[in-house]
């Protein structure tokens, strides 16, 4: 039994876990204190002020940091605390750029939602000087300090992925977040994982935009065909007022004819070839004596960490390339050739649940023939721009289905949204392979669940794979050292970059604070995933159809010379000081 | 920085004595400020590895705490007396002015290491005032307009 400490919150009796702050405690009474600086399991600094409370004490203090203790009593809404939390926010406003009509964020603000839930009136209460910053702009990340509140979550953030290439330079009103000696953040070691642009409660962080990018390949006339990442139709729907946790994969596709493009196409088809381009390349290298552990290579935010953090780590990533730079591959040789379309007509853009991807499509190895492989990415929340700017009901929409012939997934694709997905997905190839056998019991819930690190032994009929999952870089750093020191051992293992895997991947809908206080986005989104995999008529890549024909058509066997041409790449080390000077 | 070789090696000894120390940065770095007179961004980079923290982290208390220098400081070190009589008499107008001509802000290096620009309490030379001083040399009853040919000599 968990310690109990009883206190009154706003005259309510609450019994909270001894080690609450008074912001969980005042939870459980039902009451949402607003917040800020906090968010759950990133940030607990107790800096904004926005929080304070009356707890009896000479001052007020902030909920979000302040422990509770047995009998005490707590206000959260007195004339005190109201007038000092509007002051606050009134402070804020003085230097923030105001112009919230034309903001990304705009009616998706923390620090809107503030203004109106405190009465604020008056914006120009604490007029004054404004400091005036150089809008910074990376092939991922676009970071505008004008409309920064100081909150210091992306900041905590970064440091919490192990990267920390942006933290608080200089003091007092100087103040602000910016990468060290004054640099931008393409010069630093960013890994472009985003996960500071769902992290801030404002507009001060966004995605580099390619809307405008994709709206003139349309225009130019070319064949363009979209795919979207198994993890977008686990979140898109929250753009639309579908409650979290809820797949849309029907509708999203639906939604993307009526956009225009010639080609709906699945990533989760990619996903299925790179199980069986990346499940080959793990039984090779365990039979042939290859480098081990082999570790995934789908998540460029990853592979960028492992570029630059932990160089002596490139020759274990598969050369595999991500699904969808395969997928993008694929559709401007195979299919071009099918639909006897010249390749340079074709223009592919992937939907992402991820910022890095961005980055990723511009790498030169990922090109054939003098083609990148994909032209254009967005993420899951241009998308949703893009179906509201067209005034499409997205919730009237009609369920539709993915084109053939790239358009065929299995359950093991759809998970690989999901931290443990591509483990999973990879087992259930292996098996079969390994043992000759057909796998009965598809799911692995071993590698399933948030757990930072997951471990696992599984028999393939005597033959012992020691598999581990690490999502987020700090998770996977811990797991690298420890294989790095000797410490472990494995065969296999999975790095997803984003805290949760690609579901809360930093191109996804962005979830407030207070709405993550109180849920689990991870696991919801997750859920839909391992939902919509459980409804599959087929739940291994090896038994998709449209795959299979892919192979014998064109590519022959997995692991063949033409799959490595087309599927396969190439890693570079990086210094994470380079453009520092 | 061959030529730093040995105050590096200083400062490694000094991040191996403090490494496990909790808040060892703070100490560290102004250990190497004492060595190097500065922490510049090799400086700063070293320490990173050294204490395995990021470099944002270095270079947000370097820029935090005003004692801290990101250059070395420069030939000629100009401190510019803000005392109560001085300021008085318009040295600010003075610090202002050799901001202006050198085109620094106050606590910087002008970028060919030449000068430092610093504003300093009371010098103790309150009859003279405005006073500032150019490493040992003393100037007094300063105007704006006597600065650029001051400057001039140190140019030469």
């Amino acid at each position: 039994m968990e310690n109990m400490i009883n206190l009154t919150i706003d005259g309510v009796q609450v019994s909270a876990p001894a080690g609450s702050t008074v912001l969980e405690a005042a939870r459980l009474a039902n009451i949402h204190i607003p917040t800020l600086c906090y968010l759950k399991d990133v940030n607990k600094i107790g800096a904004c002020r926005v929080c304070v409370v009356d707890v009896g004490a000479r001052a007020l203090q902030a909920a979000c940091v302040y422990p509770v203790s047995e009998g005490m009593v707590v206000k959260t809404n007195t004339p005190a605390v109201r007038s000092a939390r509007k002051t606050v926010v009134e402070l804020l406003l003085s230097i923030h750029d105001r112009k919230c009509l034309s903001c990304v964020r705009n009616n998706n603000c923390e620090l809107q939602d503030l203004c109106r839930d405190l009465g604020i009136e008056d914006e120009n209460r604490f007029a004054g000087s404004v400091n005036n910053y150089e809008v910074d702009v990376s092939p991922c990340i676009v970071r505008n300090n004008n409309k920064c509140v100081l909150c210091r979550r992306c900041v905590a953030a970064c440091q919490k992925q192990n990267v920390g290439v942006i933290g608080t330079v200089k003091r007092g009103f100087a103040s602000a977040i910016g990468s060290p000696w004054g640099v931008k953040l393409a010069q630093t070691g960013c890994v472009g994982c985003g996960q500071c642009i769902v992290a801030c409660p404002v507009g001060a962080l966004k995605e580099k935009d390619s809307i405008e990018a994709v709206d003139k390949l349309l225009a130019a006339g070319k064949h363009v065909v979209i795919q979207p990442a198994p993890a977008v139709r686990a979140a898109l729907g929250e753009e639309f007022g579908i409650p979290m946790g809820t797949s849309v994969t029907g509708k999203m596709v639906a939604a993307m004819r009526r956009l225009g493009f010639s080609k709906v196409f699945d990533v989760d088809f990619s996903a299925d070839l790179t199980i069986l381009e990346e499940g080959t390349e793990l039984v090779q290298r365990l039979t042939n004596g290859g480098v081990l552990p082999m570790i995934t290579s789908c998540s460029p935010g990853w592979i960028k960490y492992c570029e630059t953090y932990n160089q002596d780590f490139i020759p274990n990533l598969s050369s595999c390339k991500s699904p969808h730079e395969m997928g993008g591959a694929i559709i401007k040789s195979y299919y071009a050739e099918k639909a006897g379309i010249d390749p340079r007509d074709i223009a592919v853009v992937s939907v992402m649940p991820c910022t890095a991807k961005k980055f990723e499509a511009g790498r030169d190895e990922l090109s054939n023939d003098g083609m990148q492989n994909v032209d254009e990415v967005i993420t899951t929340r241009e998308l949703a721009r893009m179906i509201r700017r067209a005034g499409i009901d997205f919730n009237s929409l009609p369920d539709e289905d993915f084109d053939s012939i790239l358009g065929e997934s299995t359950g093991a694709g759809v998970i690989f949204g999901t931290t443990g997905g591509v483990m999973e997905a990879a087992l259930r190839f292996a098996y079969e392979v390994v043992t000759k056998k057909e796998l009965k019991e598809v799911e692995f819930h071993e590698v399933r669940g948030l757990e930072g690190v997951k471990e696992a032994e599984i028999d393939l009929n005597g033959t012992k794979l020691h598999v581990a999952v690490a999502h987020g870089t700090g998770n996977a750093q811990k797991l690298l050292d420890s294989v790095r020191s000797g410490e472990k051992k494995y065969e296999f293992i999975e790095v997803m970059c984003c805290p949760g895997g690609c579901v809360t991947g930093g191109g996804q809908p962005i979830v407030k604070a207070d709405v993550r206080a109180g849920v689990n986005v991870s696991a919801l989104r997750a859920k839909a995933l391992y939902d919509e995999d459980a409804g599959k008529p087929r739940r291994k890549s090896q038994d998709n159809e449209e795959l299979k024909v892919l192979y014998s058509e064109f590519l022959g066997e997995p692991g063949s010379h033409k799959a490595h041409h087309l599927l396969h790449t190439t890693y570079r080390p990086r210094d994470k000081y380079e453009g520092i000077r | 920085m061959p030529d730093n070789k040995e105050k590096f090696e200083e400062l490694a000894k000094v991040i191996e004595e403090l490494k496990d120390q909790p808040g060892a940065l703070m100490p560290v770095m102004q250990h190497a400020q004492n060595i190097f007179g500065c922490v510049s961004l090799d400086v700063q980079k070293a320490i990173a590895e050294g204490l395995g923290v990021t470099l944002s982290e270095v270079y947000g208390v370097a820029t935090f705490y005003s004692q801290f220098k990101l250059k070395p400081a420069g030939k000629y070190l100009i401190s510019v007396c803000l005392g109560t009589a001085c300021y008085v008499k318009g040295s600010q107008k003075v610090l202002d002015k050799l901001s202006e001509e050198l085109n620094i802000p106050v606590g910087d290096t002008t970028d060919d290491g030449n000068f430092t620009l610093t504003a300093t309490r009371c010098l103790g030379a309150c009859g003279l005032a405005p006073v500032m001083t150019i490493n040992e040399e003393v100037y007094g009853r300063l105007t704006p307009e006597a600065i650029p040919g001051i400057l001039a000599k140190y140019r030469e």
